[in-house]
């Protein structure tokens, strides 16, 4: 009979959690949700032997059980949640060798949870350059465990760790530590008050509740025998609790641990010199980021293209292999150019997750983070902020995932609603078609006027993700205190598996969460504009044959394809916000593509494709069609004002359903995405009004 | 004694104190504690934030994290 065994995987953060839990797990392994950076619930699945299956959870990175962000208090919840499905019958703590005392201090804490806990140290390959040698037996047994020394870097240790994790009745339960010795008094209160439960357990519930009172929980209530203590008292208690944990550590570490401080390494000085230099610091950060941009749209031009050639010629092959109905349409005007718009970002998802993950890995993310502390500041952000921000040109929904780590509440809020105004790569179809349309050819310095206009698109989604985070910063009113603690790792080269994993998972989740969002709007538009009501719509084609008698068959079926469009649902919609949108320029047939953008940006030429009833999708029909448009005095529709009206709208409007719900979901609040939706369309409505109005 | 945020880059020092109320519970365990050794490995432009290391941990706090830690040069 096969055995299963439930194990969680806990560590400080640069420990090489996540490398161990790739090692031992490799492509078994699911992510519970939106991609993020380190964030969610991980979980994979291993042998440990013939008969014994390992669920294994990967858990986020953390320095302590007394959890201060929300990343850190899926860790608690599990631990202590003993009815989950998830809880763990043994527990692995990842500790970097080069930081053991600061690694076991959350060793400590989770021992004392009597849960049986394995003590994984990792970066075993370093201990020879370092000059660190440790005692293994003694220190296995002062910490009432057992020890595997482990290089994830260089694959070793996994099989003794493996069969510690089999045997693991066998350790001791019993904790390191005697909370008691803390505070006696308030200790002794509290066994009295609630005699059947684990001390330990106890305290962590109380002091969480204080420092997560807005999420739901048990509290504990004062009862006749116990009185709950101010925050101030339970805070003091806490550090009491630390200052001795690290007494036990350190007289554990002085019998156990040897370092010879003659090897120590410079990498770290040097790099660190050059990195965050007061000048070229900056510098390198800029010519990263120009690299990352540049390879997103550049080198993801290419897939995309074949992509977006290949669902083409996909939906023409159903047309013209499967007969005419609702079934053949809807299929190949509705699913397939759908899936097409989920499977067009999948190179600049991947794009991106592989810069992100290079730069995390390689310690080189925290040195940004310290460089543009100080700057972000200002605006009300934290120079963690800058993970979302640059995320946000790929895509807002990881970037919003991605603001997790900043512990900050104001900060963190202030980032998720203005992430949102980074020009995404949903925008990028849209200014490219329009901008081709409106702006003339020409250069200025070398420099086309097109690629300038494209640039000041960029620079204006930044610019006002800062004006706005300013303004937000001015005005709302959130008590949170201000801190910032960020880890400079050491750096390290990559591991190419890590990378790869990291990339391959985050593209997947992205796809299928985002892509049933977008799947799903494809389908709804495709229905409303495919049905309407009266004779207009259902009656379409005699009503145009017997109008246009003289006319061949292509330009018939194209003129009865748009007079259907025109009195479908959808088109009834975009004549009905006429009047709102003529101030800016725009038409009915705008307007359709405006209210179905909503949904999802990079619907909008995929709509005026449909709208001018072009037959294939190639941006130059398109472009021509819309360039042949005009308005009912005769000029142009898209010319220079309604053109840049029309992108600027694009800029600021909050059109995207899939950000609102994962804003939703990371405030816990319908508040904060209808503030952003209203306040951004709102935005957007009156810059392009002014902009229509002024160029016009 | 002075407050970290006036140590000068390169010198090392040990904390003396913390002031309890101010600090995040976080840093201390991180191990910022008193008796630990600590040294301001490098600034970043307007001296804020601090790079530091304690003890073996490498951490970078704002300036105004680091007027509630007061430390001692070591000689």
């Amino acid at each position: 009979m096969s055995k299963s065994l439930n194990i969680a995987l806990l560590g400080n953060p640069n420990t090489g959690k996540t490398s161990l839990f790739n090692q031992l797990t490799g492509l078994n392994q699911k992510v519970g949700n939106y991609p993020g950076i380190t964030v969610e619930k991980k979980e994979g699945i291993f042998r440990l032997n013939r008969t014994t299956k390992a669920y294994l959870t990967d858990l986020p990175g953390t320095y302590s059980l007394n959890a201060t962000s929300m990343d850190e208090s899926v860790v608690i919840e599990l631990l202590l949640n003993k009815s989950s499905k998830d809880f763990p019958d043994v527990i692995i703590v990842v500790a970097d060798v080069e930081n053991l005392k600061r690694n076991l201090f959350l060793y400590t804490q989770v021992k004392d949870l009597g849960i049986p806990t394995v003590l994984a140290i990792n970066m075993s390959d370093q201990m020879k350059r370092k000059g660190i040698s440790i005692d293994i037996p003694l220190l296995e047994s002062k910490l009432k465990t057992r020890i595997a020394l482990v290089s994830t870097r260089e694959n070793k240790g996994l099989d003794l760790l493996k069969e510690l994790l089999i045997n693991y009745r066998q350790l001791s339960i019993l904790p390191t530590f005697k909370i008691d010795d803390i505070d006696q008094n308030y200790f002794d209160d509290l066994k009295k008050a609630f005699p059947n439960q684990q001390l330990y357990k106890l305290w962590l519930v109380i002091t969480q509740d204080v420092n997560f009172a807005k999420i739901e929980r048990n509290k504990i209530t004062d009862s006749a025998d116990f009185s709950t203590l101010s925050e101030t008292h339970l805070k003091k208690i806490q550090q009491k609790e630390t200052v001795k944990r690290y007494q036990l550590i350190n007289n554990i570490l002085k019998e156990t641990l040897f370092i010879d401080r003659e090897s120590a390494s410079d990498l770290r000085f040097v790099l660190d010199r050059i990195l965050i230099h007061k000048f070229w610091g900056y510098v390198i950060f800029f010519v990263v980021l120009m690299t990352i941009f540049q390879s997103i749209f550049d080198w993801s031009s290419i897939p995309q293209d074949f992509i977006d050639n290949t669902f083409a010629s996909l939906s023409e092959l159903v047309k013209s292999k499967l007969p005419d109905g609702v079934f053949t349409s809807l299929l190949s005007d509705g699913i397939i150019p759908g899936l097409g718009g989920i499977v067009i970002f999948i190179p600049q998802i991947a794009f991106l997750f592989l810069f992100i993950s290079i730069l995390e890995e390689t310690g080189y993310m925290s040195r940004v983070v310290f460089l543009m502390d100080r700057g972000l500041r200002r605006f009300g952000l934290n120079g963690k902020s800058v993970i979302p921000l640059i995320s946000g040109t790929a895509c807002a929904i990881p970037a919003v995932m991605a603001t997790r780590n900043i512990e900050n509440w104001k900060e963190r809020l202030i980032t998720i609603l203005v992430t949102p105004f980074t020009t995404c790569s949903a925008r990028l179809p849209v200014y490219a078609i329009l901008i081709a349309l409106v702006i003339p050819q020409g250069s200025f310095l070398g420099l086309s006027y097109q690629g300038l206009m494209l640039m000041f698109l960029y620079l204006i989604g930044f610019g006002m993700a800062l004006i706005s985070a300013w303004i937000l910063s001015k005005t709302l009113k959130i008590k949170s205190k201000s801190y910032f603690i960020v880890e400079m790792p050491n750096y390290k080269l990559p591991l190419l598996k890590n990378i790869g994993i990291t990339v391959w998972e985050k593209t997947k989740t992205f796809i299928t969460e985002a892509g049933k969002i977008i799947l799903a709007i494809s389908i709804i538009l495709w229905v409303l504009a495919s049905n309407g009501p009266g004779e207009n719509f259902s009656k379409a084609e005699q009503i145009i044959k017997t109008n246009n008698a003289e006319l061949d068959q292509e330009t018939l079926a194209n003129k009865i394809n748009s007079f259907k469009l025109e009195h479908s649902y959808i088109g009834i919609l975009g004549k009905s916000i006429e009047p709102i949108i003529s101030p800016l320029g725009y038409d009915w047939k705008i307007g359709i593509a405006l209210i179905s953008s909503f949904a999802a940006r990079e619907v909008f030429v995929g709509t005026l494709a449909t709208i001018y009833s072009v037959e294939s999708n190639a941006e130059e029909t398109i472009k021509n069609q819309m360039a042949s448009e005009v308005k009912s005095d005769g000029k142009p529709l898209f010319n220079l004002a309604s053109g840049i009206s029309l992108m600027l709208f694009y800029a600021f409007a909050m059109q995207c359903m899939s950000t609102l719900a994962i804003v939703k979901k990371e405030t816990n609040s319908w508040k904060w995405p209808l503030i952003q939706l209203l306040s951004m369309s709102l935005l957007a409505y009156t810059i392009a009004l002014l902009t229509y109005q002024i160029l016009a | 004694m002075i407050p970290l945020d006036q140590l000068e880059k390169g010198k090392l020092a040990t904390i003396e104190s913390i002031d309890n109320n101010q600090l995040p519970l976080k840093l201390i365990e991180m191990g910022c504690l008193p008796g630990t050794n600590i040294s301001l490995v490098h600034k970043a432009p307007f001296n804020d934030p601090l790079y530091l290391k304690i003890d073996e941990s490498h951490l970078a706090i704002r300036r105004e994290t680091a007027k509630h830690i007061f430390v001692r040069l070591i000689k």
